[in-house]
């Protein structure tokens, strides 16, 4: 009964389709910009996941605003230079930086479909990782201990909050980078599974940038005035 | 059909995903470790030059800081040209105009705090002076 009706319906030409539109999409090189289509799967989801990362640099930015603001509002307690131990900063600021050069040659390996080499860039990139989180936590604890706590002055819970944060999305980016080995181990080089990639290395990327900021203004000129 | 081949075609440009140097970036191989290894010895100079500026007396004073400043904004240059591959290319527009975006932004809430802080500040030390009271 229905058969009938599309098929007077349908446009001379008409193709049916025997899977849903997307998977049509899968592969397809649109170059976007109204051109040949929308834009292929990977540059939307890369789109997609670049306006997060701006709304998440855009939030980072209200924690060096109030950091900006409280940085003198010690309340007698220790202030920057009393605190900070540049030495330390400068191998966290080290770590993070190979860190992010070793997603980079993950990326590099990825794109190469070379599993071996993605599955080392990676670990790599995690070991690195896992080595600032734990000269950060150690700092941490050092300050706690020395009673410079985040409760001892405004300057401390503004410099926890901002300093934290970044330590908590490296702790979130370390647990993606172990489920991404993870994935690319059990499923190889899915278009899906390498979408999933493009977005974890923007993410790392993008925290090494905001570490720039934090070794700059937070330690660097944070101890100097 | 691949992109080059779309462009070559349709006259027209497309776009990269970013955080991606080329359209899948498959066989590139050399240009791709060339532009991390730029990357990584720029970032490196420039962290070498911010703990430098930091300690030197070769700079005035109260200029260190905005030399640091510098410094970091540059890097943060070369990590989103080398690493995340925003560029300026015409594939990247909707990625740089995005980015554009979230600078303004950024750059509303730090001045801005800054601006209005400081001013809120200004005027309660001119009032607990006229008024005698502590700050």
């Amino acid at each position: 009964m229905s058969a009938p009706t599309t098929a007077l319906r349908m446009p001379p030409g008409a193709v049916v389709l025997d899977r849903p539109a997307e998977a049509l999409l899968e592969g397809v090189d649109a170059p976007g910009h109204g051109e040949g289509g929308p834009a292929s799967k990977r540059i939307v989801v890369g789109f997609g996941f670049w306006v997060f990362i701006l709304s998440d640099i855009v939030m980072f930015s209200a924690f060096f605003a109030a950091h900006a603001v409280l940085g003198g509002a010690t309340a007698g307690g220790p202030g920057a230079a009393q605190l900070f131990d540049l030495r330390n900063v400068a191998i966290e600021t080290a770590l993070l930086l190979l860190s992010s050069f070793c997603c980079g040659m993950a990326s590099l390996a990825v794109e190469q479909r070379r599993e071996l080499f993605t599955q080392l860039a990676l670990a790599a990139t995690g070991l690195l990782g896992l080595g600032f989180l734990l000269l950060e936590i150690h700092e941490f604890a050092d300050l706690v201990a020395r009673g410079a706590g985040p409760s001892r002055s405004a300057f401390l819970s503004s410099f926890f909050a901002l300093v934290g944060c970044h330590g908590a999305h490296v702790t979130a980016g370390l647990l993606w980078l172990g489920t991404m080995m993870a994935q690319f181990r059990a499923k190889g080089f899915r278009p899906d599974i390498r979408r999933r990639y493009l977005c974890f290395s923007l993410f790392w990327h993008a925290l090494d940038i905001i570490w720039v900021a934090i070794f700059t203004l937070v330690y660097l000129i944070g101890v100097r005035t | 059909m691949s992109e080059q081949a779309w462009n070559a075609l349709s006259g027209g440009v497309g776009d990269v995903a970013p955080g991606q140097s080329d359209e899948d970036g498959r066989g590139r191989l050399a240009a791709g470790l060339r532009s991390y290894f730029i990357g990584l010895a720029l970032a490196v100079a420039l962290t070498a030059a911010s703990f430098w500026a930091y300690g030197t007396h070769l700079i005035y004073g109260p200029g260190v800081p905005i030399a640091l400043v510098t410094l970091a904004l540059a890097q943060m240059g070369i990590h989103l040209v080398f690493f995340l591959h925003i560029t300026t290319a015409p594939d990247n527009t909707n990625n740089v105009l995005a980015l554009a975006f979230g600078v303004l932004i950024v750059c509303i809430v730090v001045f801005g705090s800054l601006w209005i802080m400081a001013h809120l500040d200004h005027m309660n030390s001119a009032m607990s002076q006229m008024t005698g009271m502590p700050q």
